[in-house]
């Protein structure tokens, strides 16, 4: 049962970071595939019908990670608390930026949300793979099953590190770029004209630094937490997410070699996928890994409740889901096809 | 920099306040955009959708601040109160996760088809958008009334050892009668404060004497479903709150009551100042009995005062709360009396000319966001010292590694984005009330 949540848990993070990635990228990305307002607004009515709902799957998954291992929680938000709140804050800000932008016919207020999208689009990725950064890591967790954590100290490694150290800052970068990578992607399927070329030919080069960034650290995760690597010969379920994002990235080139937009696309979000779920498998059953003990890991099995709550969030979970699926195809299918941008006072 | 406490429940006071302000309208509106929908589409006639397609823009700018300032909320558990959801999150865990997959999802999914969607959909479509609408926000509104209930009236768990709370029965705790009362009280207040809303921009067009017939029509569905729906607000959900906490939380009633002494046919103080230190009410005006009927239902029922309990279980500012209180009781008959008046002056056809009630119904739209206010800070200061009603205390749930400078920090941020945020508000609601509800590219 503790298992099963854990991998609840990591499937919604996953499909979070897979919708909320393609809106982080065509953050990213705007300012420069998008030139005139008719473009960003091209840009803009790609994400708009989604970015909230995609922003859901990360309160979903927070909610389900509240509900079955609130030990987690507790520690994680409460130690990053300044870096929680930086992400909030970017969170808050780029919602209103999507949201208000289009409503005023203003050049200089457009401009001033088109800069305020781009900027909370590119720190969102960096803080969020910074996160990763630090789970992977470990962080200075102890016997009160709580730890605190300066936003940085000496960029170091030890057993007191900082929240962005050079490791972390290395994932932050990763994600990215991939992010990034996966917004152009995004674009290209979504948009015609000028916008779909722009981004079309940015993907390329994007994703080449994805594969250089994505070797550098797999080498660093492993000098900083080589246990990940020796879990993963010995677990199945990582040797499929591994296959499923190195096939992913195939797709991602051979999309972009055949000129097959979604295929890219669909590549880049197995790859997400593939490379989280790798990390889960590895992870297993750590959570929160400690940097001073081993015997202070908050795990899947000492950090859940009762089976009670398990058993009946699983129930519910099992409705809801679906659910959410269903919406998010129909709002696919309701919105398919190239988008264009809308008429003025309507729209995004 | 101080108590990290202090700075703790000062952020999430106020930044839940501030949220508030705009999901009860989002959810009155929700509600009456749905009435004028369904009204357009039995009659055909296009001035309703014309209504509603106006309403539907305030929203979508209300809405979208309500996102926003919702998120930084779901956070604050384990930011700021880790030592709480550590032991709580088998619990509330689930119903702030049933929010957000039966709620936020329909909500977000459907918000863009309502706004943008009137001329892709038939009239029945985007009349199904408006209930998917509807029934996110009113469901959102259970299962986080039904979160707070818990910790106003905690059913359904078991206390281990450890101190941990385990879910012990998932319907007990979800359909906690507690949560019942709470629930109707507040989609009432919120369709109150949509109410008010939309009368006071009929009573504004009307004054300026423009929008002819949809000043009337909103005057119209403001003042009719503000009179009933102001009644609901007082009898019997507003009596049904009374009497719950009467049984439940003893304490607080006397303390929003002022009441020190114990005694049978307790007076019901309207006006006057409480003074802790000397333990009496100054300057009152008080009308014998009738608290011990609207606690109990009888006028001879003995209503316990303050003095009988140990002091360290009072909530923590009795003046706040009494003060909470009587504005919000006071407000709800001020406004049940308004839209009586307003009422019955359309009914008799006289209402688009009587000038002095149309100013009030403009200026009154502030009355039911105070009220609304007012009653979340009766429920919230009423249940100090107690963070989980008797069962953990405000002091034992906040972060222990949270420093409180860090907190004034981020306190003093979210008041700077909070300003941003109102005056970007108030700008654009007021260009769409400027602009009026004609479609703006027709
Ligand atoms: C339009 C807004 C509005 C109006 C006019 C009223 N209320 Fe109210 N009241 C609320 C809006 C509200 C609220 C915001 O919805 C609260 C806050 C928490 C809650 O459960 O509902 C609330 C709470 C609340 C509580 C506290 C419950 C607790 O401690 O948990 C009581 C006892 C009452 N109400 C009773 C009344 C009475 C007797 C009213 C008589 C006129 C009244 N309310 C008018
Ligand atoms: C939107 C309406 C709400 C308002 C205006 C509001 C207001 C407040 C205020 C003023 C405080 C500080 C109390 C004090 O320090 O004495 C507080 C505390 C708190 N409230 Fe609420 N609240 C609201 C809804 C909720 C809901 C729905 C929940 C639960 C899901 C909740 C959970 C809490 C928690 C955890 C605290 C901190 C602990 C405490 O001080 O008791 N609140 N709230
Ligand atoms: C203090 C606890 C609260 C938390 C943690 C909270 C959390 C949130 C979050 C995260 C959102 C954004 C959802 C999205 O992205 O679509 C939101 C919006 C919303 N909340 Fe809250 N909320 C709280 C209090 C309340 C209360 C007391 C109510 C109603 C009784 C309420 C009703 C709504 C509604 C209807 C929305 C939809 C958006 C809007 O209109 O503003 N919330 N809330």
């Amino acid at each position: 049962m503790e298992m099963l949540w854990f991998w609840l848990v990591s499937v919604m993070i996953a499909i979070y970071v897979v919708l909320d990635g393609f809106d982080f990228g065509a953050g990213i990305l705007h300012l420069f595939v998008a030139k005139t307002n008719e473009e960003r607004r091209e840009v803009l009515g790609a994400i708009g019908p989604f970015w909230d709902g995609n922003e859901v799957w990360l309160l979903a998954g927070g909610g389900s990670l509240f509900l079955a291992f609130p030990k987690v929680l507790a520690a994680g938000f409460s130690g990053f608390y300044l870096a929680m709140w930086l992400v909030v804050w970017c969170l808050m800000l780029r919602g209103i930026s999507i949201e208000f932008r289009s409503h005023v016919e203003d050049r200089l207020w457009r401009a001033f949300w088109d800069g305020t999208f781009a900027v909370s689009s590119i720190l969102l990725p960096v803080l969020l793979g910074a996160a990763l950064g630090n789970v992977l890591r470990g962080v200075p967790l102890d016997a009160s099953g709580y730890f605190g954590m300066a936003l940085w100290t000496n960029f170091r490694m030890g057993p007191q590190p900082g929240i962005l150290d050079w490791y972390t800052l290395l994932v932050g970068v990763l994600v990215l770029a991939t992010m990034a990578g996966h917004g152009a992607l995004f674009l290209a399927w979504k948009t015609a004209g000028a916008v779909h070329e722009r981004s079309r030919k940015l993907a390329g080069p994007l994703w080449l630094g994805v594969l250089v960034l994505w070797a550098l650290a797999t080498f660093a995760t492993y000098t900083v937490n080589s246990g990940l690597f020796v879990n993963w010969q010995k677990a199945p379920l990582a040797w499929l997410a591994t296959a499923i994002f190195l096939g992913g990235l195939g797709a991602v080139f051979a999309g972009l070699r055949q000129e097959r937009p979604l295929t890219a696309f669909l590549g880049s979000g197995a790859f997400i996928i593939g490379i989280l779920a790798a990390s889960a498998a590895c992870s297993y059953p750590v959570m929160l890994k400690s940097t001073l003990d081993p015997a202070y890991d908050l795990t899947a099995l000492n950090a859940s409740v009762g089976q009670h709550g398990l058993r009946t969030g699983l129930v519910w979970w099992f409705i809801g889901f679906p659910l959410a699926i269903g919406y998010l195809t129909f709002l696919f299918r309701f919105h398919r096809g190239k988008v264009k941008a809308a008429a003025e006072g309507e729209g995004y | 920099m101080g108590d990290p406490l202090f700075w703790h429940r000062l952020q999430f006071g106020f930044t839940a306040t501030y949220h508030y302000l705009f999901p009860q309208l989002t959810m009155g509106l929700a509600f009456i955009i749905l009435v004028l929908k369904a009204m357009g589409l039995k009659t055909g006639e296009a001035r309703y959708n014309d209504a509603a397609r106006f309403w539907i823009r305030i929203f979508g700018i209300n809405f979208a601040v309500g996102v926003v300032t919702g998120i930084p909320l779901e956070f604050q558990f384990g930011t700021n109160w880790a030592r709480f959801s550590r032991l709580s999150g088998g619990i509330i865990g689930q119903t702030l996760g049933m929010e957000g997959m039966f709620a936020f999802f329909l909500e977000s999914s459907f918000l863009g088809l309502l706004i943008w969607g009137e001329k892709k959909l038939s009239p029945k479509g985007h009349f199904g958008a408006a209930m998917a609408l509807w029934l996110g926000s009113w469901l959102s509104g259970y299962f986080i009334v039904a979160t707070n209930a818990f910790m106003q009236h905690p059913v359904g768990y078991t206390l281990l050892p450890d101190g941990t709370l385990q879910l012990q029965s998932f319907w007990a705790f979800l359909m906690n009668p507690w949560a019942h009362v709470q629930y109707a009280h507040t989609m009432i207040a919120s369709v109150v404060t949509g109410s008010f809303v939309v009368a006071a921009i009929g009573a504004f067009w009307t004054l300026k004497g423009i929008h002819g017939e949809q000043a009337r029509l909103n005057l119209r569905v403001g003042t009719i479903l503000g009179l009933v729906f102001s009644v609901l607000v007082a009898f019997p959900t507003g009596d049904l709150q009374g009497k719950q906490v009467a049984k439940h939380q003893p304490i607080t009633l006397a303390a929003m009551e002022g009441r020190f002494e114990s005694g049978p046919r307790a007076s019901l103080t309207l006006i006057g100042q409480p003074d802790v230190a000397q333990r009496k009410i100054e300057n009152p005006v008080k009308v014998p009995a009738v608290l011990s009927f609207i606690a109990y239902g009888t006028f001879s029922s003995n209503v316990r005062g303050l003095q009988e309990f140990p002091e360290d279980q009072w909530p923590q500012n009795i003046e706040l709360l009494y003060y909470s209180f009587h504005i919000m009781a006071g407000l709800g008959t001020i406004m049940i009396a308004l839209m009586a008046l307003a009422a019955l002056l359309l009914w008799k056809g006289k209402l688009d000319g009587n000038r002095p009630v149309l100013w009030a119904l403009m200026l009154a739209f502030p009355f039911p966001y105070i009220a609304t206010t007012a009653g979340w800070a009766v429920a919230e200061f009423g249940r100090q010292p107690w963070l989980i009603y008797g069962v953990l205390r405000t002091v034992h749930g906040a972060s222990p590694t949270v420093h409180a400078g860090h907190t004034a920090f981020t306190t003093l941020g979210f008041a700077g984005i909070f300003v941003v945020l109102s005056a970007l508000w108030l700008y654009l609601i007021g260009r769409e009330i400027a602009h009026g509800p004609v479609s703006r590219h027709a």
